[in-house]
């Protein structure tokens, strides 16, 4: 066992009580925190001491606390979900920080992600996206009827890599320009390259870059912070893929 | 029309009218090192080849005007657009991979902008006082002589070399911008393209800052 060293650091927090206040940071105390634990559990501990002390717990989302669900959404000290490579903030731990620090934590901020409450962003306009277009609509068959389209490996496991995209929106957060477009490029893209998408990508990505623009989102001038927010590590050239998409369907 | 409507089809316009500029700025500076004397007739016979006929001139120009049109006004508005897209900033500001040059593109673009107005007043309409007109008997204008008087200025200098910063940061960010925006990028490309971007830019900066500043320094002479 590792010894029982403890930390305490300094949390400069984002509150706000609901979406129309105009909310403020405040400042706790973490006490007794060790290494191992994780950083929405650094948050559980802060927020115990504060339920006994009768006062209102920081609100944040969460829930797998594994790295899948993409529910986690936290800018640490400036980053979408602390800035460690690959990482959800659930999954960040306070290894990574030393006794004594000060870290600031904000919720995603962009102007189609409102603030719900405190870290609680809404997150609807990601599902817009996806209502838009973001499925195949032909009929696949049965389970056994699947293997019959065969799929080459490498294809299938490039749309395997724009399919990882959690739907976090880190992406966003990230973003100066609040744009969304390595979601829905991965979005677009996990489809487009698979046969079975095929026959409705054009109508698909017109759908739901149309959807993303109407959200609130807005134009990616790539900067590429997008790739660097990302738990995933979705790569922009799945961007670069739905722009093509986009040229296509212009002349489909 | 979801090209002059949509997030994408914007940025695809502005991406190829601005690379319509590249490739013009790189003409351009094919033409104007004819200064160095590589063209028999040095640069007063290539401005005489260029002017040749006047109905592809203008031609020339009404093209050129409305790829800068289009790039400016789209630039504009996507901008306008972005301008909110974080309403509120992060109390500590920290970025992975914007640089000077991604996050300025509006302020190089107007810059440049504001040189282009400059330049076409300087040497195109000939209306920027102290330029010095020497005409032949015919009445044109000697080019040679009235470029190596206006360098002889430091102002006039460090107008064109600020400028020359300002498209230099611009094509860093551009050249690459553009190739991902028409779709021309994937994981391996890249990281090439934007390393090629740096060079062309540097290699503009240094082409056309070179004409200014060996006048300047007395290497040329008219
Ligand atoms: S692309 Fe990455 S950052 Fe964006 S929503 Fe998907 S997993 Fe999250
Ligand atoms: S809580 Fe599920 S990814 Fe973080």
């Amino acid at each position: 066992m590792s010894d029982h060293k403890t930390m305490t650091l300094t949390l400069i927090v984002w509150r706000q009580k609901g979406p129309s206040d105009p909310g403020k940071f405040e400042t706790y105390a973490a006490k007794n925190i060790t290494e191992h634990h994780s950083f929405l559990e650094m948050l559980d501990c802060v927020n115990e001491d504060m339920i006994l002390e009768g006062k209102e717990p920081i609100v944040f989302d969460h829930d797998c606390r594994e790295g899948i669900c993409g529910m986690c959404s936290q800018v640490v000290n400036g980053l979408p979900h602390g800035g460690q490579d690959r990482t959800t903030v659930c999954q960040l731990h306070m290894r990574k920080f030393k006794d004594g620090d000060t870290i600031y934590i904000e919720p995603w901020r962009a102007r189609a992600f409102p603030i719900i409450k405190d870290l609680v962003v809404d997150r609807a306009a990601l599902d817009t996206i996806i209502q838009a277009g973001g499925y195949t609509s032909c009929h696949t068959g049965g389970v056994p009827d699947a293997n019959s389209i065969l799929i080459p490996k490498p294809i299938a496991e490039e749309a395997t890599d724009a399919a990882e995209c959690i739907g976090c929106g880190a992406c966003v957060a990230g973003c100066p320009n609040g744009a969304a477009m390595l979601f829905t490029g991965a979005k677009v893209s996990q489809l487009a390259i698979l046969p079975q998408g095929k026959a409705e990508a054009a109508a698909r990505v017109t759908a739901m870059t149309t959807a993303m623009t109407e959200c609130g989102f807005g134009n990616c001038t790539n900067h590429y912070e997008c790739q660097a927010s990302c738990p995933k590590g979705i790569n922009v050239k799945f961007i670069a893929r739905m722009n093509r998409e986009f040229l296509k369907a212009q002349f489909a | 029309m979801q090209l002059l409507s949509s997030s994408i089809g914007r940025k695809i316009l502005m991406a190829v009218t601005g690379q319509v500029m590249i490739l013009f700025a790189l003409v351009h500076l094919i033409g104007n090192t004819t200064i160095f004397g590589w063209l028999h007739g040095g640069i007063n016979a290539y401005a005489e080849h260029l002017h040749a006929l006047p109905p592809l001139v203008w031609a020339f120009r009404l093209f050129m005007l409305a790829a800068v049109s289009i790039h400016i006004w789209f630039g504009i508005q996507l901008t306008l657009e972005n301008s909110g897209g974080r309403p509120k900033q992060y109390a500590v500001k920290s970025t992975q991979k914007v640089t000077f040059a991604s996050e300025n593109m509006i302020w190089s673009g107007l810059l440049i902008l504001a040189f282009i107005v400059y330049h076409l007043l300087h040497f195109t309409m000939k209306l920027i006082p102290g330029t010095a007109l020497v005409t032949d008997a015919e009445g044109t204008v000697n080019v040679l002589t009235m470029v190596v008087s206006s360098f002889q200025n430091v102002f006039v200098c460090a107008i064109y070399a600020g400028a020359m910063v300002a498209l230099f940061l611009h094509l860093t960010h551009g050249i690459q911008s553009s190739s991902q925006t028409i779709g021309c990028s994937n994981d391996r490309t890249l990281p090439v393209i934007v390393r090629a971007g740096t060079l062309v830019a540097l290699a503009f900066l240094v082409g056309y800052i070179t004409i200014p500043l060996s006048i300047f320094a007395g290497f040329l002479k008219g």
